[in-house]
């Protein structure tokens, strides 16, 4: 029998009051793959993660990851499942340094009790030195390690996007949620964001919410539509840009002649 | 990109560590001589001073306690002054009804006490924020003391409980005036205190402590449990409270709830914020000022031969508006003077530029 894919979405419902924000979504994110998810503005994306990584309740519908049906789920036993997420600003800890912020997303690779806090045992802390090498590692990955030190409030916004990055990566995920990664990035940080997605994906699954277009094509495998929470495509890039109907979704607002 | 120059990258510095030495084992270190110093500080001052040092120590206790839950994760307690309430009373009443116990399993039982007060405040807590847990915990500081006058029998009513804790060896007894070696007990237990609270906040602990003040979103996200950390805090820092409350217990051979009023638990919160909010070094400096400017503004008082409604209030407008001072040239307090002068002397250089874009999600 085939494995199944990490991540199974199965007709997930969210309403908010009247608005229905996604409707009987189903999708699947398998390992070693990129798959995007787009769509307009207002379209379901940030919902779509939001219930994936339990902050959001879905009225109907369920999640399998791996297989097994997540109940009671909640957003902080997500890094001991293997899924991290960047989320669409910056969501940084402003008030720790750059490689603190790193050291808190390794959290799940850390062991000792609380108790052993207090008693600042040794085991401590080569924890502690362990958490910082592993951060270290990816910060050095990224280019970015001579910041370690700074508070991300005095990074311009391209680094500080890229310690968002680092603190997803360093939990060392097999699901990695991008929530507009690329958003006010330059023209080469966007190409190296691109280059970085291909290369991550032969690890771990990764799903990538964005709206520039031409990234989403060049990276993804496989792309989601969505519009008004409802799924309009599912296919290669290529199949989905031929969809009239995506194109409909896209240019839908504009009135035709 | 221009942007990646704006800011000269750090030296490489190695990734250290300070080998060898385990945290425990620092701050055991620093505790010890913390301990001898004041030990020989207490030789050479006069017994009332020796009871001020004791006073020093306690506030430093319960004012850390406060600044682990509001510098590490940003929850404000206006009620840290109920707590201290629950460890003086639990220690009065072990004094007075269970006399056979030694003092300081008195003291563990207050810590026990306070503990389980700030887990349950803390509880509640976490369901509210900003004004409304101010408001809860006022409330609190407010209502607790008031407990005193419903059981007078058992509470001893306003007037309190008066007991004598006999925690002198014999072997000293007749050798060391008894305020001294007050003083001792009182820093010994503080500074054990401090030296897990030290250990605790320069850990792991204090990092995931630092992600839920900053970002509730992204601390859950990184597997932290929001709520429970939360939780956490309130009964850490309402653990050094009571101990603190007890301690004071101790020293003055009384508990009443006079002691206990909103006003304390105010002054305890401007001294951390005049010691410098998240710091155990501004503990210090916020305790040292409440215990001398206190005294200093009631000697004061006392040589101008004011009426009783100035001298009564003199010395908190005092505290008022050195604290308000104090914030206004150095916002990050005492410890951060250094800081604070440091970063105004050097030449400003380009602002590091920040996106808009930055939207919390979820
Ligand atoms: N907590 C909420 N309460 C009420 N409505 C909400 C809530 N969160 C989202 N919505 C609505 O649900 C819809 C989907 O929003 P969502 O943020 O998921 O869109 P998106 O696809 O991420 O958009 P964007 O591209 O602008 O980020 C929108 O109409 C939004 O207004
Ligand atoms: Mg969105």
């Amino acid at each position: 029998m085939a494995e199944p894919p990490l991540l199974r979405v199965s007709d997930v419902t969210v309403r908010f009051g009247g608005l229905t924000a996604l409707d009987r979504v189903s999708f699947t994110a398998g390992h070693g793959e990129v798959l995007g998810v787009i769509g307009p503005n207002g379209a379901g994306k940030t919902t779509l993660f939001n219930v994936v990584c339990g902050f959001q309740q879905a009225q109907e519908g369920s999640l399998r990851w791996r297989g097994q049906v997540l109940r009671g789920h909640s957003p902080h036993r997500l890094a001991a499942l293997g899924i991290t997420r960047t989320l669409q600003g910056l969501g940084l800890f402003g008030h720790c340094t750059v490689l603190d912020n790193v050291m808190i997303g390794a959290d799940r690779h850390a062991r000792t009790g609380g108790l052993a806090g207090f008693f600042g045992l040794r085991r401590t802390a080569r924890e502690d030195r362990a958490l910082r090498e592993r951060a270290m590692a990816v910060l050095a990955d990224l280019g970015i390690d001579g910041h370690r030190d700074a508070l991300p409030g005095a990074l311009p916004y391209g680094l500080a996007k890229r310690v968002a990055l680092a603190r997803a990566l360093v939990a060392e995920p097999d699901l990695l949620l991008l929530d507009e990664p690329a958003g006010g990035l330059s023209e080469q940080d966007m190409e190296d964001l691109g280059s970085r997605v291909r290369h991550l994906a032969e690890s771990m699954a990764v799903v990538l919410v964005e709206h520039h277009m031409d990234l989403v094509m060049k990276v993804c495998d496989r792309v989601v539509v969505l519009d008004f929470g409802r799924v309009i495509a599912d296919g290669t890039p290529a199949q989905v840009q031929a969809d009239p109907a995506v194109t409909e979704a896209y240019l839908g607002a504009v009135p035709r002649a | 990109m221009a942007a990646d120059t704006v800011i000269a990258p750090a030296p490489p510095a190695p990734v250290t560590s300070r080998a060898g030495l385990s945290p425990l084992a620092r701050h055991l270190l620093l505790a010890v001589l913390a301990l001898a110093a004041i030990v020989l500080l207490s030789m050479v001052v006069d017994p009332f001073t020796n009871v001020r040092l004791a006073t020093v120590g306690y506030y430093l206790l319960a004012v850390a306690g406060l600044t682990v839950l509001t510098g590490l994760t940003g929850q404000v307690s206006l009620g840290h002054g109920a707590f201290m309430f629950v460890g003086a009373y639990t220690v009065a009443l072990l004094v007075v009804y269970v006399p056979a116990l030694p003092f300081w399993v008195d003291l563990l039982l207050a810590a026990v006490a306070s503990g389980l007060a700030g887990a349950l405040t803390g509880a509640a807590a976490a369901r509210l924020t900003g004004p409304y847990l101010a408001g809860a915990t006022l409330a609190l500081a407010v209502g607790l003391p008031s407990v005193t006058q419903r059981f007078p029998d058992f509470l001893g009513g306003s007037n309190g409980l008066g007991f004598t804790v006999n925690s002198m060896p014999a072997g000293l007894a007749g050798t060391v005036p008894s305020t001294r070696w007050q003083a001792w007990v009182v820093w010994a237990v503080v500074l054990a205190a401090l030296v897990l609270l030290a250990n605790l906040t320069r850990g792991r602990v204090g990092r995931r402590l630092r992600a839920v003040r900053d970002d509730e979103v992204s601390a859950a996200l990184a597997g932290i449990h929001v709520g429970r950390m939360k939780v956490f805090a309130f009964l850490v820092s309402a653990v050094c409270a009571g101990l603190a409350g007890g301690l004071q217990a101790f020293l003055l051979g009384t508990a009443a709830p006079g002691s206990f009023t909103p006003a304390l638990s105010l002054s305890l919160l401007a001294a951390m914020v005049l010691g410098g909010v998240g710091s155990l070094w501004g503990a210090l400096w916020g305790a040292l000022a409440l215990v001398f400017l206190q005294a200093g503004s009631e000697e004061l008082t006392h040589a101008l031969a004011l009426g009783t409604d100035v001298s009564n209030n003199l010395p908190l407008a005092i505290y008022g508006l050195v604290l308000i001072g104090v914030v206004l040239a150095f916002p990050q307090g005492i410890h951060g003077i250094g800081r604070t002068l440091r970063t105004r002397l050097r030449p400003r250089r380009t602002p590091a530029r920040t996106s808009a874009d930055d939207e919390g999600e979820a």
